[in-house]
């Protein structure tokens, strides 16, 4: 039998925030419902016994991958800031971070 | 020759008359972007149309021809690219409003290797948003609609790209398959689409949804175009650690019609999941077209099968919420409204930037990662993501390839599956694995049902894309499902 697990409303506020996710009165009812569904649907998976399974996190064995230590041209800052929405003296801009 | 003959072309069949000078790169560019004018309001495949770099493209591509330089099998031919795909100064989206005005500095390895090899690129396919979906529905700007029926959807997420293709919008077009968002609607739209094997094509430049299951492949009209198709794209690139080094070899050897003493296995459980009985009778028809030809088969059973989605819908989500994590309106795209601070600023770009189905991904996958919860969710799918693997290795040592439907039904109505988390989610049922397992995966046009095409997917072992080439050039040479043409109404 799968376990059964439920996420409260302040639980889904709390994930939210951990993922910097702003969300809706009616979001945050919406995915309380559907994100129940989904771990029900989770539960499933409890039903193998792989206590002595190896996980795969890639199915390449890729062990560390490294290539010589050269110097190499940077992209240009003028391309590099091309994107931002907001640049400030070669920097990108983002609202103040420290209190003066 | 006329203009819907040109766009209807294939990549081999353009090639011929490119090199024989009876037709120019200039001209079948010009056919292919009167074609997009004319059946892309209906079909709404692209988001972004790139007539000018196109016609600059050819004309680089004709003098090349007309110089007498020997020219490769792409040269001159307009082919379209995913909207997830890095072009230089063009608008790459993710079909999502947190990157509507993004133009990245660089080429992803494909884009770059289509470009050395002479192709025309002639616009940016439309997806699910960040490739997160199954019928590009899910697109943050407009829906693609099914050239075969414009009420049905096209599939996804490589919607955009199958759309195109099947509406002879381009000769070719590149998709990505996380859980079989190339193979579905290349089922969905009557083409050829591909997942190769993962690692044999570089990620480079492919905006990441989920790293260890992400594949670029071809979508083509035909077995022979992804060949075609491979032999550029394939191949180690030291911008992607995870590319395989490992010779290429020349896909286009694989294309011969003799499936003499394969064996094929059939495996029961990709029938069970909601595949319908018109599905069901194509798959099975086809399979026994490929026994007359002199190919073995046998039901095989592979009993892990089950848990692929709820091992895909752990794994995925969580890879997507940390790649997302960079969507933070500091260096690029949307940032959201003005906010007194960093962190607000971060809720907001994301609120506004984000559609409900990442969103929903988002906090899935951060709710697996999360403290607590890792053991029950990511390290769980994970070991079962080996059992699924292992199930392979066990069928591949019997078998060649492994045959199935590629969707358990034909493409179903546009928004008749939109509000229900699960009913869309099965059209991923019989794709899915391939993508957990890492191996190649091709889907070909096997029948029609309702005048919607239906897929059949050849699943081969690790690198083992030339068998499944061979076994779907061995059928299509027997049939003529993939010369069909939809009448877009």
């Amino acid at each position: 039998m799968a376990r059964r697990v439920t996420l409260s409303r302040e639980q889904v506020e709390q994930v939210a925030f951990l993922a910097r996710l702003e969300l809706t009165d009616d979001e945050k009812d919406r995915l309380t419902e559907h994100l129940n569904q989904i771990l029900d649907h989770f539960g499933k998976l409890q039903e193998l016994e792989t206590e002595a399974v190896e996980p795969t996190s890639h199915v390449i064995p890729v062990e560390n991958v490294f290539r010589p230590d050269a110097e190499r041209p940077s992209m240009p800052v003028e391309d590099v800031l091309a994107n931002a929405p907001e640049v400030q003296d070669d920097c990108f801009g983002v609202p103040r971070v420290v209190e003066t | 020759m006329a203009d819907t003959n040109l766009a209807a072309l294939t990549l081999r069949e353009a090639h011929e008359l490119l090199k024989t000078k009876q037709v120019t790169s200039r001209e079948l560019t010009e056919a292919v972007l009167r074609r997009i004018e004319a059946v892309d309001n209906k079909v709404k495949a692209f988001v972004s149309v790139t007539s000018e770099i196109a016609l600059e493209r050819a004309e680089a591509a004709d003098r090349k021809i007309a110089s007498g330089e020997p020219i490769g099998p792409l040269t001159g031919a307009p082919i379209a690219i995913k909207d997830n795909m890095c072009t230089r100064g063009v608008l790459t989206t993710c079909s999502s409003k947190i990157l509507y005005n993004y133009k990245p500095i660089y080429d992803a390895t494909v884009v770059e290797r289509l470009a050395d090899a002479g192709a025309v690129m002639v616009g940016k396919t439309n997806l699910d948003e960040f490739a997160m979906g199954s019928s590009t529905e899910n697109s943050g700007f407009f829906p693609t609609h099914n050239p075969w029926n414009l009420a049905a959807a096209p599939g996804g997420s490589s919607g955009g790209s199958t759309a195109s293709v099947a509406a002879d919008e381009c000769l070719a077009a590149l998709g990505s398959d996380t859980g079989g968002s190339i193979r579905q609607p290349a089922s969905f739209c009557g083409v050829v689409g591909l997942k190769p094997t993962y690692g044999r094509v570089s990620r480079y430049g492919l905006v990441a949804f989920a790293s260890s299951l992400d594949q670029i492949g071809p979508v083509t009209k035909d077995v022979t175009d992804a060949a075609l198709l491979m032999n550029v794209i394939a191949g180690k690139d030291p911008c992607d650690s995870t590319s395989l080094d490992v010779p290429v070899p020349d896909y286009t050897k694989a294309l011969v019609p003799d499936v003499k003493g394969l064996r094929i296995g059939v495996p029961k459980e990709y029938f069970g999941m909601g595949t319908t009985a018109e599905v069901a009778d194509s798959v099975w028809q086809a399979i026994e077209l490929l026994r007359s030809l002199g190919a073995e088969y046998r039901e095989t059973s592979m009993p892990n099968t089950e848990y692929g989605l709820p091992t895909y819908y752990i794994i995925a989500p969580s890879e997507a919420s940390s790649n997302l994590a960079r969507y933070d309106g500091v260096r690029y795209g949307l940032r959201g409204k003005s906010a007194p601070d960093p962190v607000t600023m971060f809720l907001k770009t994301r609120d506004e930037g984000f559609g409900a189905e990442v969103k929903q991904r988002i906090m899935i996958g951060t709710y697996a990662l999360s403290a607590g919860y890792y053991d029950a969710y990511y390290l769980k799918a994970q070991k079962v993501r080996t059992l699924l693997r292992q199930d392979f290795e066990r069928a591949f040592e019997e078998f060649d390839v492994l045959i199935s439907p590629t969707s358990p039904t034909v493409a179903f109505g546009l928004g008749e599956r939109a509000d229900d988390p699960f009913a869309m989610k099965l059209a991923d049922v019989c794709t899915i694995p391939a993508n957990l397992a890492g191996i190649p995966a091709i889907s070909i046009p096997c029948g029609f049902h309702n005048g919607l095409p239906i897929g059949l997917q050849i699943m081969a072992p690790g690198l083992g894309e030339e068998v499944a080439l061979r076994v779907a050039y061995a059928f299509e040479q027997n049939t003529d499902y993939h010369k069909r043409k939809p009448t877009l109404g």
